[in-house]
């Protein structure tokens, strides 16, 4: 059973992949005459396999829950996959609003990318723990989790409209940042793929710190660069000579697994960086530049109408999920509906972001690039609330 | 009263009213004129563009844009204005941030915050708690910033939903040409007059067909649907001033308790402020099973399945003194304890701490135990006296936390971590007087010629529950403002309001249309509904 749930998660994964190379070969028409038809033909190939995806991705999730008797959302890993999950089913939502081939060019590949970061982390079944066990567990994770697909969406659709208009250029500050996304999401497979990599040889470190007066172990699952602060390495294994860490983590980094996270942001620095100098050697150009043909075909009026629509869905799952039935639970569990516990304050955050993009595009009539920009912006902090506040910021929340 | 309103609403004098070209007289501040549509601002009317923002409250004056003399006028404008509101939203949100760079005070485990941070976290640490952000979202600063949204909230909402209402209740079929051509989506087209009734007839059905609501007057349609969209926004407002009401209802005495209390099994104790006492009957923790593990953790150790107390609430009688019974039940994590208005809570379960010692008195001669006695450590009076089989047992100091501090003993705290006793064993028969030091994990060397030696035969442990109590009186009203958040969100952004004005006259067809969402799916409307009359139109792209 616990086989067959992995074979299905890397069945999803390569059906991910395969869709989205279906949908990259929907933008590419080298010739005017048979391009539609070509096009329609890749662009159908490409959302069939998307839904067979999420079909085998919802009975990955349905075994799951079979073997574990608890929905999927107690764990970084569990989250995150479920979070791609959310994705693929507002994209598909999105697509059959407005049947955009682009839109799957760009929102499977990053799918793709976050379906890795999330089997970076450990994927054993753990049981639930007393304060994870009622049903909002996944009433609140998924249906907040549902928002924030659909604002995923809105990014893509954001990302491309502003490369569309800025892409192409080799200079200029929106060309810059544009390429600092890019160079970020690299970073994010390189993450991936370092991590799977050691995983498959087995590697393994530990250190032993303290942690709230008990001597606690953290278990390195990629070459310790950093150690925990005040650890005592407990079970080296060598990389490259490497025998201890270069350095320890500083102290006011109090999230649990702070050093970890530290080593594995490292790690993604790292691998990233060395991957986009790889592609730049490769390529000659920015990544921007690569990609913008893909984007021509695309009237921009529609690409910032999808951004707001997949903004205006997202909200209201949102604002239920993440506020109104996380402070029902908050009630429940906690005795207080509202603690300012840092999860919860991110999630007002970000809400408190989209109704000023709301306001901002319904009242002042920012649309377009300023549209596109805030729609990248709000994704940006559902990831730091996924990344940084899970992790290093230390708070009720942070099951992971 | 209604006289009271609409000189708030309308104004005090129509002097300077605006008049169309249509005759209708409207009042100042009007963009577009409330009968027909013209523009009537002079920018508007000369420039070429669409009229997209103006729409947006259909070209209704505001009050705050009408009244702009006195104090309270230039307060409502303030408080009226989307970019203000947009400022005190970002002002929020990067303040929010910045709160959780480092745990807030409630988190912190020390008494001495401000020590705390300057040790922990350096010197931001140290401005961290002087700025105040140490304890932010309870600073006066933070509770004015969403006090002023929620002023903005109500100013904002009643600025435009009654020129908006009034507008959309009072729409007339008949628009200006001018109007109609130029809105964001419009086309125009010559027809010949024969066409014209065919061509008409074919706009109209196809647009019921498109279950648009559809009105006709004279030469013109105007086709409308999902109006409720236009109020979701307002009612969403609505549900938000609710919850944030419901937040200050807390200052309301008798509203708002939260007092934490610890409660041993067994115990019965008073609840704080409230007028209840609650008995622990017993706190357990349950692990789980080796065999409900799932497949992969089978091999790791103390997962921790549940914590339970079972608890008893008892109301005092005045008069006797005596507790009845109210309620029996049991707190585990995500389900407290209710009764009426309050709610019991677990937030913390110490296990197996040692509450009872079972004391043996030996003879040293034989070996031989003579009797035993039990103390409870919890409840030890001064000269307490026990009785073992006959033999007098009195206590005559007792040291829960026993430590030498220098040569003199003392107790660190009134915990039981280490009892000591000084205790005195009398016989009753013989009058014979003994004392001897008892002294947990020691073995003490007491006098030569004592006939007694005092042991540990058994102790007793103890669970001990943390218990927050819990009286929120206006989570009723938050919950309705939620729900009526919800009702506006999903009005607002599940619906759109789409509105087609056509004129047909003898010579040409002029369609404009205007949505406040959406506008692709309204083009494919347009698109769709002007081929099946026949009219050369291109607004979307295959």
């Amino acid at each position: 059973m616990v086989q067959l749930m992995e074979y299905m998660l890397l069945a999803t994964f390569f059906l991910y992949l395969i869709a989205a190379v279906a949908f990259v070969m929907g933008t590419r028409g080298s010739k005017e005459d048979d391009k539609t038809e070509r096009m329609q033909k890749w662009q159908k190939i490409g959302v069939g396999i998307t839904i067979a995806g999420a079909l085998l991705h919802l009975g990955f999730i349905i075994l799951r829950v079979l073997i574990g008797g608890h929905f999927p959302t107690s764990n970084m890993f569990e989250f995150t996959a479920f979070l791609c999950f959310a994705s693929v089913i507002a994209f598909i939502v999105i697509y059959f609003l407005y049947r955009s081939a682009v839109l799957g060019a760009f929102v499977m590949p990053i799918v793709v990318v976050l379906l890795g970061y999330a089997a970076a982390f450990p994927r054993d079944i753990q049981p639930l723990i007393p304060a994870l066990k009622s049903h909002w567990l996944y009433i609140h994770v998924t249906t907040a989790a549902l928002g924030q697909g659909a604002f995923m969406v809105a990014f893509v659709a954001g990302f491309i409209y502003l490369i569309q208009r800025f892409g192409q250029n080799a200079k200029g500050k929106q060309a810059f940042w544009l390429e600092t996304i890019m160079v970020l999401i690299v970073m994010f497979i390189g993450f991936s793929g370092v991590s799977l990599l050691f995983e498959a040889t087995g590697y393994q470190s530990v250190y032993k710190h303290e942690v709230d007066g008990q001597l606690t172990e953290q278990e390195y699952e990629l070459p310790p660069i950093v150690a925990p602060n005040g650890g005592i390495p407990e079970e080296i294994t060598p990389f490259w000579g490497l025998k201890e860490a270069l350095f320890e983590a500083p102290a006011w980094m109090i999230g649990q697994k702070a050093a970890l996270t530290l080593n594995s942001v490292i790690w993604a620095i790292i691998t990233g960086a060395i991957l986009y100098v790889m592609l730049r050697l490769l390529i000659r150009k920015r990544m921007t530049q690569l990609v913008h043909p893909m984007t021509k075909k695309i009237d921009l009026e529609l690409l910032d109408e999808i951004t707001y629509r997949a903004i205006a869905i997202g909200f209201p799952l949102f604002t239920l999920g993440a506020l109104i039935f996380a402070m029902i639970w908050a009630h429940e569990a906690w005795g207080r509906f509202w603690g300012w516990d840092p999860k919860e304050t991110w999630a007002l955050i970000t809400w408190l972001f989209y109704s000023a993009y709301l306001h901002l595009r319904l009242s002042r009539g920012w649309i377009g690039t300023k549209s596109a920009w805030l729609a990248v912006g709000g994704f940006v902090i559902i990831l730091i609330n996924l990344i940084v506040v899970n992790l290093i910021i230390a708070g009720l929340h942070s099951y992971a | 009263m209604e006289t009271g309103y609409r000189q708030f609403w309308e104004g005090y004098v129509l002097i300077e009213n605006t008049k169309c070209a249509c005759g209708h007289n409207n009042p100042v501040g009007t963009i577009l004129c409330e009968y027909c549509g013209k523009p009537l601002d002079e920018a508007i009317k000369n420039s070429e563009q669409t009229i997209e923002n103006e729409m947006r409250y259909e070209g209704k004056a505001r009050r705050s844009q009408t009244y702009t003399t006195s104090l309270f006028d230039k307060t409502w404008a303030f408080f009226s204005s989307v970019k203000v509101a947009i400022v005190l939203i970002v002002i929020t949100l990067i303040a929010s941030g910045i709160g959780t760079i480092f745990p807030q005070e409630t988190f912190v485990p020390s008494s001495n915050p401000e020590g705390y941070y300057e040790d922990e976290y350096g010197l931001l640490g140290k401005w961290f708690y002087l700025i105040g952000f140490s304890d932010m979202y309870n600073s006066w600063w933070y509770i004015l910033l969403l006090s002023m949204i929620g002023v903005s909230l109500v100013v904002c909402s009643l600025d435009r939903v009654i020129p908006l209402y009034k507008a959309l209740n009072n729409q007339k079929v008949i628009k200006n040409t001018e109007f109609i051509k130029r809105q964001r989506i419009s086309h125009v087209e010559k027809i010949v007059e024969t066409e014209k009734e065919h061509k008409r007839t074919a706009l109209i059905e196809s647009l019921q067909q498109k279950r648009y609501n559809v009105s006709v007057e004279d030469d013109a349609i105007l086709a409308e649907k999902g109006r409720i969209s236009r109020w979701g926004p307002y009612i969403n407002h609505i549900g938000l001033i609710l919850f944030l009401f419901g937040v200050f209802l807390r200052f309301v005495p008798g509203w708002y308790l939260s007092e934490t209390m610890w409660l041993q099994e067994e115990e019965v104790k008073k609840i704080p402020e409230l007028p209840y006492y609650v008995k622990n009957e017993r706190s357990l923790v349950e692990m789980y099973e080796p065999h409900e593990l799932p497949p992969g953790s089978e091999n790791q150790t103390n997962f921790v399945k549940e914590y339970q107390t079972d608890v008893t609430l008892y109301q005092k009688d005045d008069t006797t003194g005596k507790l009845t019974e109210l309620k029996k039940g049991q707190i585990l994590i995500n389900h407290p304890f209710e009764y009426e208005d309050l709610l019991l809570y677990q937030s913390d379960l110490k296990a197996g701490q040692l509450s009872g010692l079972e004391l043996a008195v030996i003879d040293k001669e034989n070996e031989q135990e003579v009797g035993s006695f039990s103390v409870d450590l919890y409840d030890i009076k001064a000269n307490q006296v026990y009785h073992a089989n006959g033999l007098n047992v009195k206590v005559k100091s007792y040291f829960p936390d026993f430590e030498l501090q220098g040569n003199q003993p003392i107790t660190k705290s009134q915990k039981p971590n280490r009892p000591a006793f000084v205790i005195e064993v009398t016989d009753p028969k013989t009058k014979r007087q003994e004392v001897s030091w008892v002294i947990s994990g020691m073995d003490f060397e007491n006098p030569q010629d004592n006939q007694y030696n005092i042991q540990l035969k058994d102790f007793k442990l103890v669970n001990t529950a943390g218990l927050i109590v819990r009286v929120d009186r206006s989570l009723s009203v938050m919950l309705v403002g939620g729900i009526v958040s919800m009702i506006g969100l999903v009005m607002g952004f599940y619906w759109q309001h789409r509105r087609v004005w056509v004129r047909v006259t003898n010579n040409q067809i002029v369609i404009g249309g205007h949505t406040n969402k959406n506008w692709y799916s309204l083009r494919r409307d347009i698109q769709s509904v002007a081929e099946t009359a026949g009219l050369k139109i291109k607004l979307v792209k295959e």
